[in-house]
């Protein structure tokens, strides 16, 4: 590319900061206009009904309503909102109107628009607009139903994309080793920070339509409105300010994005909307929910031979401008970096009464990667081959490259991977996170925690076309302006574009006065944010535009010089240089102004690629999952601002963790938000995820584009359900437990441990246990049962159902005994003893609810936090098996000196005879313990205290 | 119905009248044109509408402005200068601390309550306090490190960096 890189690769403090540290970013809702209304929604409280009329005249009769619409007061025909993204026709039926008219599809909907003089008054009116609704039955969840959404559609499937590759049919017919799962993932949503608004005015004078509050894609949007409204594009300026977040859910077409334009022309007032949370939980664009069915297929030797299978997307009430997207990915990217030589995969999207979908960062890639991953870990599980080494065979080789993905039907996409070095990623990430020195603990219990360790490979696809523009003037002062039809969503394009180009203009940073994007008046045709594309196209446009400015500053200073334009040269820092040693600054040549626009035109994908590590620990007794270390390794190609990547990389990680453990977006059977709050919708805290780790490597820059940039925001997200997943499982090993769904709640997990904990208990007894059950036994004449020992003499000819009566002993029978030992009335020491097989050490011999004990004697004590017993000795060996809490057991010796040690759930101690012991439980839970002691009726505690010997039979005599 | 109410709002004495269900939050906002507090989920969770009344950080949503009657508020304008940047801001830039900028007010009065009560907490510390503000962009990490490296900056002065 360019000779000077003066400013790209740097790690520069961001332009934007300036104003957001000091709270002086402006927001849509920090604007005003003079005359202003605020407008309300009223939205559906019914997830599924006809709408049969609604009555607004008591809500337009209050003081300081200016007025109230509704589908009835807006068009007719309703105006629908059009998909941005694979438009096909079979989709159109599934579209929205910008209001409800004859049905409610989901809570949510909007059903009305209230003008008022306050946002508060306008909330107020929202209770006095009556609605007739027949509800009608709910559809929530995918395949089919009785129930249509869409009374012209017989069923609620929209459409089914299919990837297809080679032949997967005949690749597992003579598979040597096949493995089918199902898989699910759950709704949530990308919730920026900044819930949803706009502002609109419309100018009757110059005819003109300004929308504030514009994101994402404002020339698409623009397109829409204007043909909605019946305007002009030129009429109308969308208007992108501080944007506070995005991630693919901001920015798209919405209902309120006509609505609030239009109440605004239609009043002749400027009219502001903000929504509030709960609103934007249950109206901004929910993503992920997904189910899958699929199966692979493997040589011996793990080598992939096949993939199959079938998902289904649950859609939400309507397809939204870019609904399609996570359905396809999921089909395309199952492979990611990995060589699949057959494919044959479907998904479907099914219309629910839920809100509906969207793009949310790496859409459909974060689930496709969940199902990917979780398979794989099983595979090679299978078949014995090493996790890491399962990968290694299967990762597409930088030889093979272009390799072609599967190809998608309907819209016949073709994709390849480009260039890259999966291996490189995968070893980086592999020594980054410590793997050969941690996987001796994988599987392992310590300190009450299952340790896990987990590694999984991803691609991100980038830069989507078609094109993208930029305008750069050269200001009168020699400052230069960077307009751009990308948008910034926080993201910091400021500062990237910026940066780079001050490099293609060969100037310092300060020179650039500012960097003006996403709004429709800054060039003529933008395009925006969306696919990880602003810094490949945007950065890109901007480098064609300052190749058209240096040649019209050249043209400009050949006039002035009197000679050929090739024959001046551009100085770095700002100077054009001609013959006879003449030269002129910028500024001079500026005149009012001069200006370049520059295009960058595209249809192939940049592919960043790399491999997350996670290191967690599961507590299985509260299925808690705790992160202990993550590492992201992304080759990104070249990098343009190091510091902004990073912060990219590490949020996009915790968004994903977010998914993988903590954020669902619940519905009941009629279709209802259960959680409509963030009290309810949790999201990542600071103290959920201290330590995440990322590295960005630049070794291979993308062929496709001259910054040789990929596109980087979304890569970090991907992979985080699959490789949480797989440490989860790995870490849980030992219990057989396989997570299959997400999120990886504390409730899933631990319900996952105590299901597996069944299974294994029950095949163990169906396997050698005993039960008690009766059978019929043959008759005495025909075969007899030896019994090769003598039973003790109280017990010949004794019946079983005696022995059976009096020699089983159930916890729900014992009573638990605070006073079985002298010292247990010291606080301190105070403890409960559950009589087992005899007495145990506390001397209460002749309980007639114990077993009788002959040559040992078993009870289970209770500690309760802080308590335990004093120091003592007995005549035989006394042994504390720990069964639930951890308790600290030590011994001494005569001088006095004591060593302790702590006993975790199934660990022992055994006392000999003679050596001084005891314990003591320092946690804060309690504590269940065996106790045994050699003999059936041992002596009385031999404590080492005087005084407590002297009374050790005193509890004896109480009773 | 309006209710007149006096306080102090960055150094400066107010005195407005308001309706009683009028929130502190949208108060300064709205009333008094001091946009830099943010308002992200108004049921005080998210902590975007964070300000300092009478030095203690508050969820100015959660507040009633007639309950700020008295009162001795500090918003991020108030923390702020225009001619450079605190320590605590120029540390959250330095280690690209914020993306969007939305919770960044907030994240700023928290930690500024935080270091000028505690300029020696640790990293645990200073993520159990943060844990009240939410962001969606930056993971956290680069604002724990921000926050981290601006003890020093409280620790000198021995109070308020600002």
């Amino acid at each position: 590319m360019k000779a000077n890189n003066a400013l790209i690769g740097s790690p520069i403090e961001r332009l934007e900061d300036l104003r957001f540290v000091r709270g002086r970013g402006e927001y849509v809702d920090d604007l005003t206009r003079a005359g202003l209304l605020h407008a309300a929604i009223l939205r559906s409280s019914v997830a599924h009904g006809r709408l049969r009329s609604i009555d607004a005249e008591a809500a337009r009769a209050l003081p300081h309503v200016h007025s109230v619409f509704t589908a009835a007061e807006i068009a007719n025909p309703v105006p629908i909102i059009p998909m941005r993204l694979h438009p096909l026709p079979e989709l159109q039926p599934f579209e929205q109107p910008v209001m409800a008219f004859d049905k409610v599809r989901y809570v949510g909907e909007p059903i009305a628009i209230v003008l008022a003089d306050s946002a508060a008054l306008a909330e107020d009116a929202l209770a006095a607009i009556t609605v007739d609704l027949e509800p009608l039955a709910a559809v929530t969840g995918c395949g089919g139903s009785d129930v249509s959404l869409f009374d012209a559609q017989d069923t609620n499937l929209a459409l089914t994309y299919k990837a297809v590759k080679g032949d997967a049919a005949a690749a597992f017919l003579d598979a040597p080793y096949k493995r089918r799962e199902q898989f699910s993932v759950q709704r949530h949503t990308a919730l920026p920070m900044e819930p949803r608004g706009l502002m609109a005015e419309w100018d009757a004078v110059r005819g003109r339509l300004t929308v504030w509050g514009a994101a994402k894609v404002p020339f698409f949007n623009r397109r829409i409105l204007a043909r909605q409204i019946g305007l002009p594009e030129a009429s109308i300026e969308l208007v992108e300010n501080d944007v506070g977040g995005g991630f693919g859910a901001r920015g798209e077409f919405y209902p309120e994005d006509f609505l609030i334009p239009f109440v605004a022309y239609r009043v002749g007032r400027p009219v502001k909307w903000i929504e509030d949370r709960r609103e934007h939980l249950m109206a901004m664009n929910h993503a992920r929910e997904c189910e899958c069915d699929i199966e692979i297929a493997c040589r011996g030797d793990g080598t992939i031979l096949a993939l199959r299978g079938h998902a289904a997307t649950n859609m939400g009430a309507y397809l939204r401008t870019n609904g399609a997207v996570a359905a396809r990915n999921i089909v395309q990217f199952m492979s990611g970096p990995y060589r699949v030589p057959n494919i044959d995969l479907a998904a479907s999207m099914w219309m629910t009464n839920k809100t509906p979908v969207g793009t949310y960062r790496g859409p459909g890639r974060f689930e496709t990667d969940f199902f990917r991953e979780r398979l794989f870990d099983m595979v090679a599980h299978d078949l014995g081959i090493d996790r890491v080494e399962f990968r290694r065979r299967n990762l597409i080789a930088a030889s093979e490259m272009p390799y072609a993905l599967a190809t998608i039907t309907p819209y016949e996409h073709r994709d390849e991977l480009d260039s890259g070095d999966y291996q490189a990623t995968l070893e980086r990430c592999l020594e980054e996170i410590g793997w050969q020195q941690r996987i001796g603990r994988n599987g392992k219990e310590i300190d009450g925690r299952y340790h896990g360790l987990a590694v999984s490979c991803f691609v991100e696809g980038g830069a989507a076309g078609p094109k993208e523009t930029a305008r750069l003037v050269l200001e009168p002062d020699g400052s230069f302006s960077v307009y751009v039809g990308s948008s910034a969503v926080g993201q910091g394009l400021e500062t990237a574009f910026a940066q780079i180009a001050g490099d293609a203009l060969e100037v310092p940073l300060e020179r650039i006065r500012g960097v003006f994007h996403g709004s429709t008046a800054h060039v003529s045709d933008g395009y925006g944010s969306y696919h990880s594309r602003a810094v490949v196209m945007g950065g890109s446009a901007i480098l064609d535009a300052a190749e058209k400015l240096r040649a019209r500053i050249r043209v400009e200073a050949a006039a002035r010089f009197g000679c050929a334009p090739e024959q001046v040269e551009l100085v770095a820092g700002g100077t054009a240089v001609g013959p006879q040693d003449k030269s002129m600054a910028f500024a001079e040549l500026a005149g009012d102004g001069l200006s370049a626009e520059g295009t960058f035109l595209n249809t192939k994908h940049t592919w960043g690629y790399g491999a997350h590590a996670a290191y967690v620990s599961v507590d299985p007794r509260t299925g808690h999952v705790e992160l202990i270390d993550y590492m992201a390794v992304e080759d990104c190609g070249r990098v343009i601002n190091p510091l902004m990547l990073h912060g990219q990389v590490v949020g996009a990680v915790v968004q994903g963790l977010g998914g993988a453990i903590l954020e669902h977006l619940v519905y009941d059977a009629h279709g209802q938000l259960l959680t409509g709050s963030l009290v309810d919708y949790l999201v990542p805290t600071a103290s959920d995820f201290p330590s995440i780790r990322a590295q960005v490597m630049g070794t291979h820059p993308s062929p496709i584009n001259p910054l040789g940039a990929k596109g980087a925001g979304e890569g970090g997200i991907i992979p985080v359900g699959g490789v949480m997943a797989n440490a989860v499982a790995a870490a849980l090993s030992k219990f057989g437990v396989e997570p299959r769904a997400l999120p990886l709640t504390p409730p899933a997990i631990w319900q996952l441990i105590e299901r597996a904990r069944r299974d294994q208990r029950s095949l163990g007894s169906k396997i050698g246990g005993c039960r008690f059950s009766v059978q019929v036994l043959p008759s005495r004449s025909e075969a007899m049962a030896v019994a090769r020992h003598p039973r003790p003499p109280e017990l010949v000819d004794v019946p079983i159902e005696e022995i059976m009566q009096k020699y089983v002993g159930r916890f729900r029978d014992r009573k638990p005994d605070w006073a079985a030992f002298e010292d247990a009335k010291i606080e301190g020491y105070k403890r409960a003893q559950h009589r087992f097989i005899g007495a145990g050490g506390s001397g209460k011999h002749g309980d007639p609810t114990v077993i009788p004990a002959k040559n040992f004697t078993l009870s289970i004590m209770f500690v309760p936090p802080g308590q335990g017993n004093a120091p003592h000795t007995h005549e035989v060996e006394e042994v504390f098996f720990v069964l639930k809490g951890y308790l600290d057991v030590f011994i001494e010796d005569e001088s006095g000196k004591r060593l302790t040690t702590r006993l975790a759930p199934w660990e022992c101690i055994s006392c000999p005879a003679g050596v001084i012991h005891g314990y003591q439980n320092d946690s804060l839970e309690p504590v269940y313990m065996q106790v045994m002691l050699g003999r059936g009726k041992p002596e009385a505690m031999g404590y080492t205290d005087d005084r407590l010997y002297e009374h050790r039979d005193a509890h004896l005599k109480a009773i | 119905m309006s209710i007149p109410v006096r306080f102090e709002v960055n150094g400066k004495r107010v005195a407005i009248e308001v309706e009683p269900r009028l929130t502190l939050a949208d108060c300064l906002r709205h009333h008094l044109r001091l946009t830099g507090t943010h308002v992200g989920c108004e049921h005080g969770v998210c902590g975007a509408c964070t300000v300092l009344v009478d030095g203690d950080a508050v969820r100015a949503c959660l507040m009633l402005a007639v309950q700020a009657d008295g009162a001795k508020v500090v918003t991020i304008e108030g923390l702020s200068h225009d001619a450079h940047l605190t320590p605590l801001q120029a540390a959250f830039r330095r280690h690209h601390a914020l993306q969007c900028g939305f919770c960044t007010p907030g994240m700023i009065t928290t930690a500024h309550a935080l270091l000028s009560q505690e300029p020696h907490c640790d990293a645990a510390r200073v993520r159990e306090v943060l844990s009240g503000n939410l962001c969606r962009c930056t993971g956290y990490v680069a604002i724990v490190e921000a926050v981290l490296a601006a003890r020093a900056d409280y620790q000198k002065n021995n109070g308020p960096g600002a």
